[in-house]
């Protein structure tokens, strides 16, 4: 069964912020964005960078023309990533999927609110 | 401070301390006991241009030196032009966040320079024991116009290193800039600075147009090979040149860019005939990865078996000289399917010919577990590639750190 670990009291995890909890000889980032919750270990699937110290930042995507023609690039606030701050390998916060090579993926546990705040079940 | 992360939103950081960035590696170091394990890194890095007033005392051009306390102090607001600056952003536009938060990091002011302090926190971390260090934005000094400041910033740097530097800690070795576009200079730093405590061999950074056939350099090649002083090819890159100039994206100027100008020095140094010239000279080719070294064996093993008469010093295949060389690991191209490595490892010779190196602080730092991890080497390959080549190729003394020091496999 897996053990409830204590992140933070609710008001502690505002909107758009991150609290890393340790878990033995390791730690959990644990995210809320647009309302909602997300947990990951923080340890890269690439070398084992700490992923969730590092930069939550929009996707970066092309805009392509109708045309086909390259008209720049924009940030889409819809989509968050996860940045290993050792080399920048980017997870989708959504899915821990790596987004250029989705063979690798952070691990991912549950996250649950109640009415003393948040936990995360490890 | 403010680290934006869009054109709209910023992460705030209070601080930065690379024993917390590195907490993992600390981590995969016990794991492993990697301790018990001689690791040489042959390829790191330091930033000399935030040492570049200390550095510039040693210039002895009087008029180099004013113009480079000049625009070292405060005030002027324009890049030193001592070091040329190229178009770039390694840091992945802020993502790899010790770029922009080095500043930050705290270093005890206690007569050691903070450059030892931070390469000593780091080594530590990942259990690396010595270390050969290279300057960065030096790495593009040989694309300076002006070959008598490439003379004099190498050697104010040279001077300011093994005098100032070095002696602080014999964990912390380095391979000293030659400066190749001045070719009686770079023999003259080699007679200098050869014998000096720390100065395991020299450099020549890569990005440059400089041939290495050139008649000029030979007495300098002798020289080494006489000294047992091995020669480096660090790579860099240079996004003004023609070539690179039809990238867009940084990604391929850095793919592209750290491999085509080793490769093309290489490609020169064998058909030329100079392995058979100074076949005591040991050359090392840095942070160029690896998989340009199986693509540059057979496209000139094939171009050789047809135009050998273009290439008549040569005694054996291209590849067969691309065996004896060096090289470094870093940045350590990791195919998904490890047969492909598998096969370079092999190609290379790695198992005497390979050494690792972590290439810290820069963005595509590797860790030792990179090669430790490695499924298809033994204990006995992976402790010669991690730490015992560069131990012979160095002839570096290791007592410091291992008394009862035995190479991996009983060998002497």
């Amino acid at each position: 069964m897996a053990k409830e670990i204590f992140v933070a009291k609710s008001d502690d995890l505002p909107d758009g912020e991150r609290k890393i909890v340790p878990n033995g000889n390791s730690e959990i980032g644990v995210y809320r964005v647009r309302g909602r919750l997300f947990a990951y270990q923080n340890l890269c699937a690439h070398q084992g960078g700490p992923a969730c110290e590092g930069l939550l930042m929009a996707k970066v995507e092309e805009v392509i023309a109708e045309d086909k023609t390259y008209q720049g690039m924009r940030f889409n606030h819809d989509e968050m990533h996860i940045v290993c701050p050792w080399h920048g390998w980017e997870y989708d916060l959504e899915s821990g999927v790596m987004v250029a090579d989705p063979t690798f993926r952070l691990r991912k546990y549950d996250v649950v609110e109640k009415e003393d705040g948040i936990y995360v079940l490890a | 401070m403010d680290i934006p992360t869009s054109d709209i939103h910023k992460m705030s950081v209070e601080e930065f301390d690379t024993k917390k960035l590195l907490i993992n590696a600390a981590r995969q170091r016990d794991r492993r006991k990697l301790e018990d394990v001689l690791i040489v890194d042959v390829d790191c890095h330091h930033y000399e241009n935030e040492s570049l007033r200390d550095i510039i005392q040693y210039i002895e051009d009087p008029v180099i030196k004013q113009t480079g306390l000049l625009y070292s102090g405060s005030g002027t607001g324009a890049q030193t032009p001592l070091l040329p600056g190229v178009v770039g952003y390694q840091d992945v536009s802020g993502r790899v966040m010790r770029y922009p938060l080095r500043k930050l990091e705290q270093t005890p002011a206690d007569g050691t320079h903070r450059d030892v302090h931070l390469s000593l926190k780091w080594m530590d971390a990942m259990g690396v024991d010595y270390v050969s260090m290279f300057p960065t934005p030096m790495l593009l000094l040989g694309l300076h116009p002006q070959p008598e400041i490439e003379v004099a910033m190498s050697r104010a740097y040279n001077r300011w290193l093994v005098e100032q530097i070095l002696p602080q800690n014999e964990r912390i070795t380095s391979m000293l800039y030659l400066p190749f576009n001045d070719p009686e200079a770079a023999y003259r730093m080699v007679e200098e600075f050869g014998d000096r405590k720390g100065v395991v061999g020299f450099s020549v950074v890569s990005t440059r147009y400089k041939p290495v056939y050139d008649n000029a350099y030979m007495k300098t090649y002798r020289l080494m090979e006489e000294m047992g002083k091995p020669l480096a090819f660090h790579a860099s890159y240079n996004w003004n040149d023609p070539l690179l100039g039809a990238t867009n994206r940084f990604l391929v100027t850095h793919a592209m860019g750290f491999t085509i100008y080793n490769a093309m020095h290489c490609a020169n140094w064998v058909i030329n005939g100079l392995p058979e010239r100074f076949p005591g000279l040991k050359v090392v080719w840095i942070e160029s990865g690896l998989a340009w070294v199986p693509w540059l064996m057979q496209r000139l093993d094939n171009d050789y078996r047809m135009r050998s008469s273009e290439a008549p010093s040569l005694k054996k295949l291209p590849s067969e000289y691309m065996q004896d060389m060096y090289y470094s690991s870093q940045p350590m191209e990791v195919p998904n399917d490890l047969d492909v490595l598998e096969m370079t490892f092999k190609m290379i010779k790695a198992e005497t010919q390979l050494c690792w190196c972590s290439d810290y602080p820069h963005w595509d730092m590797d860790l030792p577990s990179v090669i430790y991890d490695l499924p298809f080497l033994d204990e006995t390959a992976k402790r010669n590639i991690l730490g015992e080549n560069a131990r012979k190729l160095f002839d570096l003394d290791v007592s410091g750190r291992f008394p009862d020091y035995t190479p991996p496999g009983g060998g002497a």
